[in-house]
């Protein structure tokens, strides 16, 4: 427990609060100069959000892929590598798990695990490429990674037409009820939103988060080798396999985050123009929650409760949905503008704050 | 010039930073002209001293006098302007600049709204001239050597008019050749009326260099005397506060077996030529074998050879008998090596770790620090907690960040663990570097109690005080290559100064005697 206290000291919770809140001041300040009512427009996005089970409860889909994506983001930093390609590993997973749910006819103890496997590993070696071609051919994982989610996108979309598709539609063939991961209990009680067991999944990942890299042996060697490679290798480790690991690992976060949209929300896999950004969204929830996996968890529901929220403040204030984008843009640089954030609070910390600066 | 006078006079002066005192009511008086040692070991309280005076810091209490007037000195511009300057160990330079450019930067001459090089130039060329610190003011910082670079931070002192100059470790980035150098252009400025504070912990430099010398220890002087009326030994003992040996003390040897044998080690070089020729020797349990050379002959690579880091183009090695030629650095580290390695930022300690994770690098995974793939914290912080106990690591706790340990608590740190493992063989490179006087006698005595409970030991050093001290024989690299070997006893420095810059006359008769 003594690490848990170092992961989560005071600072690392007071400063997004305030960013946040720094945030939604300048949120407030551009909705008042598009002419619009902030604290009209605030109020029916936290009563989107909270008015009826079916809002909370859809709100609660949309969070949960923000939470794997986060991980697998926050995951491989923790190893020192910036795997910017969970857009592609997601979609990988989408697909394996649409091509084990569509061709195969399985009873449900089969068919449901063996779907999210297949589409877990489909996202896990997605990410391997990246790692295997920086571990071997010293690729930096950035540019490899961003350009396998367009192959990725293309792939998947080439599957789906080719293999997997409903005649004459854009889409696949309904996955089997067999694979098929939502709770019919919950979705009644709240009102037809629809609840799957992915989010008590992503949950569980958080927890996996915090187990792997900090209890385990192998996260002690992953997270050797992300802060000092050299003294991972003086140490005896095998620096170039550990980091195709990480890559892998993080890539079954988010294959896990694209099965559930598939076996639990929608049912189907449709071809896409362009991917739906719950990657990149991942990026800015790893970095809104410092990278620690409470952190994630909380930046994830922030992320995915404002972007649901927004449809609330466009009926409610008329928003539209570009200006809710510049509150959660601005929540973001002042997350990501810790320096900023700190002299802001200078003043208010005062001789603590910089007595402890001097101290360094 | 009134040679009485203070030109820095400090009185009381107190500094906290929590509930730590870094200084606490520092009396100092710097004289005009004078040379002036803060002596002290890493930690003592000196460069926050100077930081208060350079203006970077703000005593809590006591008062600054700068030539006979009181002040208060809110910052470093207003340093600058009382004619303070300062040294930094580590130089704050832009690289691509010119060293004039370097120079002027802030207070750039001009000429309309351009910037007026050629006066720049000019003005820079004459005090370099002046003071005979024969830089030229063209060339580009990332050009010219460290040493010269020193001289430019000198430059950029003299250029804001700096009367008094403070150096902050100066020598510790310097090779010989240029301490004597720069030990030079010190003596000249003094001469020419500059009064000069050194921060150090070297007391040759003291001896050498220095008119007074103000000894500190936890934040408090402990004396402060005419350098002339001391020596080396009463300094050394003011400084750590305690009897220093500087003498090891060692029994006579008793070689035992062959524990490591390198047999014609080759290893190919970045480019096509070989960074290790030809290599053999071996080191018998009980012994020392030191490995002298100017750094950058090889030995790093060799050590990188024997402990598997980067993989050798031919040749042996057999540790026990075993052969452990080209094996994963895990594989000879088990086989029983411990390795306290050149450079502890870079390899041997992870510095965002706890001090606790640190101590089980290189062996989380033995069953005793967990089972089943989880790591054993409680066993963990166990182990750290008897080896800091037992090798005297001043640490907050076990649970502070490497990073937060000063440079000889470090190396203590890294030598608990090795040591721990017990191996068969040692390897120990540069172990005392950028160490103070009371971690380097730990750290030899350590290494020798290690020696005579039967370990071999292969010491790598540049230092050649430190290889006399330590070894049972010396052996010479050259250009990748064993130039030979000799008996630490019976030694002929001049001959071993040759064999080191590459003559193999001395080299042989070194092996005839």
């Amino acid at each position: 427990m003594e690490n848990a206290k170092k992961i989560f000291n005071k600072t690392s919770f007071l400063i997004p609060a305030v960013a946040i809140l720094l945030g939604l001041i300048v949120g407030a300040i551009a909705m008042l100069a598009g002419g619009y009512n902030p604290i009209l427009a605030y109020s029916s996005l936290l009563e989107k959000l909270f008015s009826s089970s079916y809002n909370t409860g859809e709100a609660i889909r949309a969070i949960t892929p923000l939470i794997f994506t986060g991980i697998a983001v926050a995951f491989a930093f923790r190893t020192g590598l910036f795997n910017i390609g969970v857009e592609g590993q997601f979609m990988m997973g989408m697909t394996g798990a649409t091509i084990v749910g569509v061709t195969l006819d399985l009873p449900w103890f089969i068919h449901a695990p063996l779907a999210v496997l297949t589409g877990a590993v489909f996202g896990g070696l997605w990410a391997a490429i990246a790692g295997v071609l920086k571990a071997s051919r010293g690729v930096n994982e950035v540019i490899s990674s961003i350009m396998l989610n367009w192959i990725a996108l293309f792939l998947s979309n080439f599957i789906v037409a080719k293999f997997l598709v409903e005649k004459g539609q854009q889409k696949s063939r309904p996955v089997h009820d067999s694979a098929m991961l939502t709770i019919d209990w919950l979705i009644e009680l709240m009102d037809k939103a629809r609840m799957h067991w992915g989010t008590f999944v992503a949950l569980i990942c958080v927890a996996l988060f915090y187990m792997l890299l900090w209890r385990t042996k192998q996260g002690f060697e992953l997270r050797a080798v992300g802060h000092n490679p050299d003294a991972a290798l003086y140490a005896g480790m095998n620096v170039n396999r550990t980091m195709v690991k990480s890559m892998f690992i993080s890539g079954v976060f988010a294959g896990l985050g694209g099965v559930f949209e598939i076996l639990g929300v929608f049912g189907y896999q449709t071809v896409m123009a362009a991917s739906w950004g719950y990657g990149f969204d991942g990026i800015a929830v790893a970095l809104l929650g410092g990278n620690t996996p409470v952190g994630v968890l909380l930046g994830a529901i922030l992320f995915g409760g404002l972007t649901y929220g927004s449809t609330g403040m466009s009926f409610g204030a008329g928003v539209p949905s570009e200006v809710v984008r510049i509150v959660i843009g601005s929540v973001i640089f002042f997350v990501a503008s810790h320096g900023l954030v700190k002299w802001f609070l200078k003043p208010f910390l005062g001789r603590r704050a910089s007595k402890r600066k001097e101290a360094v | 010039m009134d040679r009485n006078q203070a030109a820095v006079q400090l009185k009381g002066i107190t500094k906290r930073f929590g509930s730590f005192t870094a200084n606490d009511s520092i009396d100092f008086e710097l004289k005009k002209g004078q040379i002036h040692a803060l002596l002290g070991e890493n930690g003592a309280g000196k460069s926050t001293l100077m930081n208060i005076v350079f203006g970077l810091y703000q005593p809590d209490e006591g008062e600054i006098w700068v030539n006979g007037e009181k002040t208060v000195i809110d910052g470093a511009a207003k340093a600058i302007g009382l004619g303070i300057g300062m040294v930094h160990q580590h130089f704050k330079l832009v690289q691509p600049f010119t060293v004039a450019e370097n120079i002027v930067l802030g207070n750039e001459p001009v000429k309309g709204l351009k910037i007026d090089y050629k006066q720049a130039n000019e003005k820079v060329r004459s005090i370099s001239e002046r003071y005979g610190l024969k830089v030229d003011p063209q060339v580009r910082i990332k050009d010219i050597t460290v040493g010269m670079q020193q001289r430019v931070e000198i430059l950029k002192t003299l250029y804001r008019g700096a009367d008094i100059v403070i150096f902050d470790e100066p020598t510790a980035v310097l090779t010989v050749q240029e301490i004597e150098e720069l030990i030079e252009i010190i003596r000249n400025l003094a001469a020419e009326g500059k009064s000069i504070i050194i921060i150090t912990h070297k007391l040759k430099e003291v001896m050498a260099l220095t008119d007074m010398v103000t000894v500190i220890r936890r934040g408090k002087v402990i004396r402060t005397l005419p350098t002339k009326e001391t020596n080396e030994r009463q300094l050394a003992e003011l400084m750590v506060g305690r009897d220093v040996n500087f003498t090891v003390e060692k029994t006579k040897r008793r070689p035992g077996d062959i524990v490591l044998a390198v047999d014609a080690l080759h290893m190919k070089g970045e480019r096509s030529k070989n960074v290790l020729n030809d290599v053999t020797f071996e080191v018998r349990s009980g012994e020392i074998l030191g490995i002298a050379g100017v750094d950058g002959n090889g030995q790093s690579e060799l050590i990188y050879a024997i402990t598997g880091m980067r993989p050798v183009s031919g040749g042996s090695v057999r540790l026990n008998g075993q052969d452990l030629t080209n094996q994963s650095p895990r594989k000879v580290s088990v086989a029983g090596v411990g390795h306290i390695p050149e450079d502890r930022h870079k390899h041997g300690l992870v510095l965002d770790f706890t001090l606790s994770e640190n101590m089980i690098l290189g062996n989380y995974f033995k069953p005793e620090y967990g089972r089943y793939g989880f790591i054993d914290y409680s066993a963990m912080d166990k182990l750290a907690t008897q080896l800091v106990d037992e090798f005297d690591v001043r640490t907050s706790g076990i649970d502070a960040q490497a990073r937060a340990l000063s440079g000889g608590n470090q190396q203590k740190a890294i030598i608990a663990r090795e040591l721990h493992k017990n191996p068969d063989l040692l390897i120990a490179v540069q172990p005392t570097r950028g160490l103070d006087i009371g971690a380097i006698e730990y750290v030899h005595k350590r290494l020798v109690q290690a020696r005579n409970e039967g370990k071999a030991i292969l010491l790598v050093s540049f230092e050649l005080d430190e290889l006399y001290a330590l070894s049972d024989r010396i052996a010479v690299m050259y250009e990748g290559r064993l130039m030979g070997e000799v008996d630490a006893e019976n030694r002929d420095d001049q001959q071993l100064g040759l064999m080191m810059a590459g003559n193999k006359a001395a080299a042989a008769a070194g092996n005839g005697g």
